[in-house]
């Protein structure tokens, strides 16, 4: 499948959880194919990064659920921060704890998880919706309820995948790419390399292989499409194109980077870095 | 003690944060607080667990000794055996930290980076703060967006502790009735005058404020030919 195809699949008004963490291994092969479709309206869950960036200053959001929206080496997320800063989108700002527990929820198809976050903060006076929960023994202790994730789709990226959609990553942290695959009714896998079933063990051993096919529904060969976001061992942050990325206009930058399909747009990205 | 930056002794008011802290993850956010856990590291808590700043459990000479992705640190942090440092963009008199947004919530003058782990970690393992540069923009009345939960917030929550808060200018901590911020140390040539201009509350002040530590020379020496040789320190806390 390729990323259009993929994003094809997605719908306006959708419910979608994208993998990664702040800069770190963000399918963004799939979130460019997105923003190539019409599709808007979105509910983003995400431990945000540049996707949210990107989705928000294409006005594609209606409302964001997530704890943080970074790209690490820059600390705050240019575009995440105009569009907060002018009203452009609902936001469920919660917890980072919280977020992982409603993920579990939704794998495990349990309404809420209790967590002990929240209580206290503004966290509970910004999400009125949020509940809490009396632990039924006798410790009594109150907690929150976090609801369950459920997401439409979830887009992630990682560094291996067979045709089935069995995915490994090689790097050091698996983030939570499982967790939204588990907790959400389509799974989107893009990954650098598609290789043979039999190879995927050879090249590190199974406790890499992260993804599981019966949670995927399409595996997609994007080498790159984590760029410009880190995915070790295949390559780390291109820093100096996230620095473009920050300091240039959204308009700019679109025009620029985003005009075409992917090809072109790993084009540009060459032409902007090493210039003749 | 001469010839000790202001710098150094901010790294000390650090590394006390984790003395006794026995086997547990020291997590540091910022320069200072992380030249200071090393130091606690390397002296009176060797038995201090650190990351490398992403999934991996470190020696102090980089040695790999463990693998604690995100999903991990979340368990340690919940299961508490984990003491973090975190900054604060705003932080009250009560100890309530915020690092989300600036004014009004729903369209904020100033969009920070989010709530992040404040909430979880507040509620769960000691936290303490670090605030490189004092003033009244930081210590503030009131949090616009209570992240890190205070203690007028956090009511009788069964793990919740904030042992102290080190600035550029002194040691604080709430160890008074009503939980609310006291000068604990002075850094030296710090008055206790520019410690309440500098603080939009009232923080209180003991009749008798003690100075901050000076370092040993092993610590300085530790400081600066091991940890910081480059000198690092200075791009958080000038002189």
């Amino acid at each position: 499948m390729t990323s259009d195809e993929a994003a094809s699949r997605l719908e306006s008004g959708m419910t979608l959880g994208i993998g990664g963490w702040g800069s770190r291994r963000k399918p963004m092969a799939l979130v460019r194919a997105l923003l190539r479709t019409e599709i808007t309206d979105l509910t983003v869950v995400s431990y945000g990064g540049p996707d949210v960036g990107m989705l928000a200053a294409a006005g594609r959001i209606r409302k964001l659920i997530a704890a943080f929206a970074t790209l690490d080496s820059i600390p705050l997320e240019p575009h995440f921060r105009a569009a907060r800063e002018r009203g452009a989108f609902e936001l469920m700002e919660i917890d980072e704890a919280m977020f992982m527990w409603g993920l579990h929820a939704a794998a495990n198809r349990l309404p809420f998880m209790p967590v002990r976050a929240g209580i206290g903060s503004d966290v509970m006076r910004v999400n009125p919706e949020l509940r809490t929960i009396t632990s039924p023994y006798a410790d009594g202790e109150t907690f929150v309820a976090m609801p369950a994730l459920r997401l439409d789709a979830a887009l992630v990226h990682v560094n291996r995948a067979d045709r089935q959609g069995n995915g490994q990553y090689l790097g050091p942290d698996p983030y939570f790419d499982d967790l939204f695959c588990e907790a959400a009714d389509t799974a989107y896998v893009s990954c650098e390399r598609i290789v043979d079933t039999a190879d995927l063990a050879k090249e590190a051993p199974p406790p890499s292989l992260l993804l599981k096919r019966h949670v995927v529904t399409g595996v997609i060969e994007a080498p790159g499409g984590a760029h410009f976001t880190s995915c070790v061992p295949d390559y780390a942050r291109d820093e100096a194109f996230q620095k473009t990325y920050a300091t240039t206009p959204w308009p700019e930058f679109a025009a620029r980077f985003l005009s075409g399909d992917e090809q072109a747009y790993q084009s540009a990205v060459k032409e902007a870095t090493c210039p003749e | 003690m001469s010839g000790v930056s202001r710098a150094e002794y901010c790294v000390i008011a650090c590394a006390e944060t984790w003395r006794d802290a026995g086997e547990i993850l020291a997590s540091p956010m910022g320069l200072i607080p992380s030249i200071g856990a090393r130091l606690a590291r390397h002296t009176f808590s060797p038995d201090l667990l650190l990351t490398d700043g992403e999934a991996l459990l470190v020696t102090p000479d980089g040695t790999v000794e463990g693998w604690l992705p995100y999903r991990q640190h979340l368990t340690l942090v919940t299961g508490g055996r984990r003491h973090v440092m975190m900054g604060a963009s705003q932080i009250d008199r009560y100890g309530n930290q915020n690092i989300s947004c600036i004014g009004d919530w729903t369209k904020p003058k100033r969009q920070l980076l989010g709530v992040r782990g404040a909430p979880v970690n507040t509620l769960n393992n000691p936290t303490s703060y670090w605030i490189p540069k004092h003033s009244r923009r930081v210590f503030v009345e009131k949090a616009d967006m209570v992240c890190g939960v205070g203690y007028d917030h956090a009511l009788d929550a069964r793990h919740h502790r904030i042992p102290r808060v080190v600035s550029d200018l002194g040691v604080f901590d709430f160890t008074t009735p009503d939980r609310s911020m006291r000068l604990a140390s002075l850094h030296p040539e710090v008055t206790v005058d520019q410690v309440k201009e500098a603080t939009a509350f009232a923080v209180t002040i003991p009749d008798d404020v003690p100075y901050t530590r000076d370092p040993t020379p092993a610590e300085l020496h530790l400081i600066r030919e091991v940890i910081d040789p480059r000198n690092t320190r200075i791009r958080e806390v000038e002189a």
